[in-house]
């Protein structure tokens, strides 16, 4: 409908505009276009939405209310007006609904009953801005008064009919005197803002052969010619389909006829009706004879205007066309469509247009590489600027899923022909690092992709991956790794690739590398494309853009460019952050009041270990929800089971974790060993932790304190602080352990044997919660038994997971204490590799991979924290009190400088 | 017009900063929480910082105190969580109107200390109504998109209540803060305009959003402008947004309504984003800085601090404050009374 190049010819009286809100806001000012209201969402005026909700199909239901937004209605009427529903509580279910479907709640909703009580329901579950539809003067002004001030109340604009205790407005001097009387009680006595109050002056049919009809029409208009005249602010809407009435059954007739009607009813002051957009003509493309004859009737210009249009109607029948206004964008180009399913999420038509994309293409894979991904990076950009919400992208990913699923026979077919994949990817987990799910997993996606896969596994010297590269002629490198000196190895490996010349692109993926790391560390060192990608989904997008001949160039450039921006926010980020120095810091520790603090002996000091522990043991300790997390499935368990939008995925997963599990247990296939020891302790020289067998020194434990300024009062923080100090005088506690799972990678080798991927990234990832699980067993068993200050505890598994217990576990590595060396000091403390076999790597990982180990610390008053950056002083500082090169602690510790 | 209104008329008022930051420099232990007269109750009570108006008023008064001596014309009560829908987390629903009212009181008595002494400058305060920790249109139950754990009708309820006990105890203004569901705030604001039709009284009401990520939306999902169109049928003394973002990103949302409103214009921003460990670490002097550009751009009329944010940091905004002029509140047209 094209009214924005309509002459008005009114001249609309108006101060201030009317203002609506869903999650979106919705003005309607002189420069907005005629505003549409849904109408199919509504038991009186469809049938089949009637059915919907009798039935209680509400998807389905909501899927009426989708399409009408999707198909240009700015407003949705909601009616729920039947004598056989509980009316209120349909509204109140079908708003409830709606609101959790932002494609549709983001424009208002206009709440449509004849009951008040139903009317009250629904504004009270709606937070936008609605419109009442509607209240009159039918039953007198004292109720019209009461409830105008309820929905002012409310803050919801108005539908009036023109409808008074007479009867309904018919002609044009009833129309405006009832609107007239109307404006002035709400304005007047009820103090209603005028702009929002919507008249709807009641469109009757025309040529009905009736001559009381005639004027149905132009009274209307001039009616609302009238009233945007006369009563400032307010709005003029009606039902628009009801003035072609007579016409049922013929709708070439019927489109012209309401596409002339609005046309003048527009021009007068009409701004929002009730339009069935399918149900419309384009008023230009309106047949000369036909304009003419509907025209004649619409504004009564001649006696026999009816009959002559009822003649010409006959030779027109059954010319109806084919078309819905929602459907339009099934007329654009072929790529356009496939967007925008994906971008709508609508699978209706995917496969059709897959097809077509299917058979203009060489390969099918170019339908994903091309067409499909065009489409999912509009999703990912759309969602990056926070103009999708996650719902819809995962309604994206079902079409596209769906598209995928649709192309995959095709390209098996064409696999076996001649196996030619689109591209080769070298994998590898680096130097020192032994944690391989994440990159099994982006592995397993992009072989899926049809990828051919070079793994190299874990722990890989930088010059085999070089070397590899070469001779295997790789197109990628990915490299993963989980703790953080591997972050140095990448470094290091980016830049012997740009020594080599080396043109392919890097791929830097695992839980401690991030997209600063990447941009600052990593990417500086090399000249071509370096891409950090931390889940499996997006690694297949970024890969195809990158091997993509014909984008990458672009592709890489912009990658550049964006890395270039990131770092130097990220720099100058860095800059504003201030630190104090160690001596500072040191001055606000934090304070335990040694006098009145209680320590508690533990019953037993010494090393001990535990080999002969069932697994069965360890289950209760699961903490499932990382699990999840490590197949990027995020939520937390168990509700992730039943999540609307991964749930079944979940519980798919979840139920082979549980058989897997079993079959571990049953047949014993992996093997829980820890060892631990309590010792006596006592903080010296601030920062370090001196451990002692009998009054005698056996460990010294250094400590890093937090070097952040912060505001007074808050504690810099060091693990020590939570250890009673030497010149108190008083004997504290502390402990150390290691647990670990054996069997894992052997568990793991014998399914990749069988080509089951899927069962080996499992058995790994079953054992790392084993791993978990055993270390909040033993830390259970530690409190309430070995040492004992916690003995009457009674914490169930989510409290565990929490972390309500009393005293703490840091591991080093982690952020408490980021330092990887002091591992060697637990390790000789301990004897872990002597009592249960559990090494470390160059890099300090712990071998075998699902393992933990820690310290404990016991007083109430411990608590896990994060050091944060520290600077030069403390580095120095560190080195000399234990003895090392400045050089060598500034390598273990680089991650956490402040620079 | 109240005195407030004339105060707004002539610079940028200070609204004070976290109570709950202050709060945790105590270290309130259980028993410090409980006092005497709640020692054996059943539940535990650490953490119900608004109890603490009870069994800790002096610590509150003091935290009162500190905001004002460093140059805050308003502060808000100790009641974020003074509804039976809050409270009913420590069985204490039976004791929301001597909650609310005890701490306007004393909120009260510490203002009109410093009153008396600086009669030039009037200090106000706000009763604090925060979201619950309930939402009107959302579900809690991802398997059930149109269940809600709250109504309409149960938040104005204990909406009413909660305000018929903060103006019994003596508050100035009403703060409705921290909205993350517009519907929880038209249902307090719907109960505020009962209470005042019951008692033909004006009440000045201040109400503040919070839009919670870069989507530049609240926790519903409404954006900014379209939170303040649902919020405008109310007569507002002003309208803003405080918590969940640093002043920085918080710009670009009182932008989007500053001049599409005629209510004066609020912000108490967060002190920057929680870092790794949930601490806030922005200084008051960033901070300031980053207000002041909000003050160039003549953005507003009420500021102060939310989570994170000291004394130190409100001495900091109530200096830069002072330096510039109010927004002027364009009259975009006069506002029908009823």
């Amino acid at each position: 409908m094209s009214d924005s190049n309509n002459q008005k010819r009114v001249t609309i009286n108006q101060s201030r505009y009317m203002k609506l809100s869903g999650l979106e806001p919705l003005i309607l000012n002189e420069n907005s276009n005629f505003i549409n209201v849904g109408e199919r969402t509504n038991v009186a005026g469809s049938r089949k939405f009637l059915r919907l909700i009798k039935e209680e199909k509400f998807d389905e239901a909501l899927d009426i209310a989708r399409h009408q937004v999707d198909g240009g209605a700015q407003i949705v009427d909601i009616n729920m007006d039947d004598g056989l529903l509980d009316g209120k509580e349909s509204m109140v279910r079908f708003l409830n609904l709606i609101a959790a479907e932002p494609d549709i709640c983001r424009v208002p909703m206009m709440i449509d009953s004849s009951k008040w009580e139903i009317i009250e329901a629904g504004l009270q579950v709606v937070q936008g801005k609605c419109v009442v539809n509607s209240i009159s003067l039918k039953e007198g002004e004292e109720k019209f008064i009461w409830e105008a001030k309820q929905i002012k109340k409310y803050g919801a604009a108005v539908i009036v009919m023109a409808f008074d205790e007479v009867g309904q407005a018919d002609n044009y001097e009833r129309r405006i005197e009832i609107a007239q009387r109307s404006y002035d009680v709400l304005v007047n006595k009820v103090g209603f803002p005028s702009e929002d109050i919507i008249f709807d002056l009641n469109i009757f049919p025309v040529a009905t052969g009736m001559d009381e009809h005639k004027r149905n029409a132009i009274d209307f208009i001039e009616a609302t010619k009238w009233v945007r005249e006369n009563l400032e602010n307010v709005s003029v809407s009606g039902g628009v389909s009801n003035v072609s009435f007579s016409f049922r059954g013929n709708n070439t007739v019927r489109e012209a006829m309401h596409s002339v009607f609005l046309y003048y009813a527009i021009q007068n002051g009409m701004n929002m009706g009730i339009v069935n957009p399918a149900m419309l003509e384009v008023y230009d493309d309106i047949p000369k004879d036909l304009l003419e004859h509907v025209e004649d009737v619409i504004l009564d210009r001649r006696d026999d205007a009816t009959e002559r249009l009822l003649d010409f109607a006959e030779t027109v029948k059954g010319s109806k066309k084919e078309k819905t206004a929602d459907l339009s964008w099934r007329e654009n180009p072929l790529q356009d469509r496939i967007t925008h399913a994906l971008v709508k999420g609508l699978d209706a038509f995917i496969i059709e247009d897959i097809e077509e994309a299917r058979l203009a293409a060489n390969k099918p894979i170019e339908v994903i590489e091309g067409n499909l991904m065009t489409g999912m990076n509009v999703v990912g950009d759309l969602f990056g600027a926070g103009k999708m919400f996650l719902p819809q992208v995962v309604k994206s990913a079902r079409v596209m899923k769906k598209a995928v699923g649709y192309l995959n026979p095709f390209i098996e077919a064409e696999k076996s022909d001649k196996s030619e994949p689109v591209g080769k990817i070298l994998m590898a987990t680096v130097k020192g690092d032994v944690h391989d799910i994440g990159k099994n997993i982006v592995s397993v996606v992009l072989a899926c992709n049809n990828y051919e896969i070079v793994d190299l596994g874990v722990m890989v010297p930088p010059e085999k991956i070089i070397e590899t590269a070469i001779a295997e002629r790789v197109d990628a490198i990915g490299l993963s790794g989980l703790i953080t000196p591997s972050l140095d190895e990448m470094v290091y490996l980016a830049k012997e690739m740009q020594n080599k010349n080396f043109e392919v692109p890097l791929l830097i993926g695992g839980a401690t590398t991030s997209k600063a790391h990447t941009a600052v560390k990593i990417d500086t060192q090399y000249t071509n494309a370096v891409v950090h990608v931390n889940d499996a989904s997006r690694a297949v997008t970024v890969v195809g853009d990158l091997l993509n001949k014909k984008t990458s160039n672009e592709y890489v450039a912009k990658l550049k460019a964006d890395y270039d921006e990131f770092r130097t926010k990220f720099l100058k980020r860095g800059k504003e952050k201030s630190y104090i120095s160690i001596e500072e810091a040191r001055k606000r520790k934090y304070k335990i009041d040694w006098e009145t603090s209680e320590i508690f002996k533990p019953k037993e000091l010494g090393v001990q270990i535990l080999k002969q522990l069932s697994l069965k043991e360890l289950l209760p300790f699961i903490d499932w929800s990382p699990f999840f997390r490590s197949w990027d499935l995020h939520g937390k368990y168990p509700d992730i089971l039943t999540d609307n939008v991964v749930g079944e995925q979940a519980t798919q997963l979840f139920e082979d974790a549980q058989e897997m599990v079993q079959q571990i247990i049953s047949k014993q296939s992996l093997k829980p060993k820890a060892v631990f020891g309590l010792f006596e302790a006592n903080s010296i020289n601030e920062d370090d932790i001196s451990v002692q067998k009998k009054g005698e020194e056996i460990a010294v434990f250094r400590t890093l304190r937090q070097q952040l300024k912060k505001r007074e009062g808050i504690p810099n923080h060091a693990l020590a602080d939570f250890v009673a100090p030497k010149e108190s005088g008083k004997t504290d506690y502390m402990g150390a352990f290691c647990v670990a799972i054996f069997g894992a990678q052997e568990l793991a080798d014998s399914y990749k044997a069988k080509d089951d991927d899927y069962n080996a990234i499992m058995a790994q990832a079953i054992a790392d919660r084993f791993a978990e699980a055993f270390a909040e067993y033993l830390h259970k068993q530690i409190r309430t038994k070995h040492w004992g200050y916690a003995a009457n505890e009674d914490l169930t598994n989510q409290d565990l997971i929490k972390e309500s217990y009393k005293g703490i576990r840091p591991a080093p590595g982690y952020p408490a204490c980021p330092d990887h060396l002091e591992k060697e000091m637990i390790w000789e403390l301990l004897g872990v590799e002597k009592l249960i076999g559990v090494t470390l790597t160059e890099s300090l990982a712990m071998w075998p991979a699902a393992a933990v180990s820690g310290y404990y610390f016991g007083n109430p008053e411990s608590k896990y924290f994060g050091l944060g950056k520290i600077t030069d002083d403390q580095l120095t500082d560190y080195a000399t009190r234990k003895g090392i090169d400045k050089s060598k602690a500034r390598k273990w510790l680089h991650p956490t400088l402040a620079e | 017009m109240s005195s407030i209104q004339q105060a707004l008329k002539e610079r940028i008022l200070v609204l004070d900063g976290a109570m709950g930051t202050m709060l945790q420099a105590y270290k309130f232990t259980e028993e410090d929480f409980r006092a005497e007269r709640f020692k054996d109750y059943p539940t535990p009570l650490q953490g119900n910082n608004d109890l603490l108006s009870i069994t800790q008023p002096e610590a509150i008064k003091t935290i009162h105190g500190k905001y004002f001596e460093v140059g805050a014309d308003i502060v808000e009560t100790n009641t974020f969580s003074g509804t039976t829908i809050a409270m009913a987390d420590y069985q204490m629903e039976n004791l929301v109107y001597e909650l609310n009212y005890e701490s306007a009181k004393i909120a009260k008595e510490v203002a009109d200390e410093f009153t008396a002494k600086e009669p030039h400058k009037p200090r106000f305060v706000a009763g604090s109504i925060g979201p619950t920790n309930r939402t009107a249109s959302m579900s809690p139950d991802v398997n059930d998109p149109g269940y809600r754990a709250v109504t309409f009708d149960e938040l104005r309820i204990a909406y009413k209540q909660q305000v018929e006990a903060l103006v019994d105890g003596g508050v100035d203004l009403l703060l409705v803060e921290t909205v993350f569901d517009t519907l929880n705030a038209k249902a307090a604001l719907f109960a505020i305009e009962q209470v005042k039709e019951e008692r033909n009284i004006d009440m000045p009401i201040m109400l503040s959003g919070t839009i919670t990520d870069a989507s530049g939306r609240t926790l519903s999902g409404q954006t900014a402008e379209a939170f303040l169109i649902s919020v405008s049928h109310i007569p507002l003394l002003s309208v803003g947004f405080n918590c969940a973002l640093g002043a920085n990103l918080l710009q670009p949302h009182l932008e989007a309504i500053a001049n599409k409103t005629d209510f004066a214009i609020s912000a108490h921003p967060n002190a920057g984003l929680p870092n790794a460990f949930g601490e806030y670490d922005e200084t008051p002097e960033e901070m300031g800085e980053q207000i002041e550009e909000y003050l160039k751009k003549n953005l507003i009329n009420i500021i102060g601090g939310c989570c994170g944010t000291s004394p130190d940091h409100i001495r900091v905004i109530a200096d830069i404050a002072s330096k510039y002029k109010p927004r002027e509140v364009v009259t975009l047209s006069a506002v029908e009374e009823s």
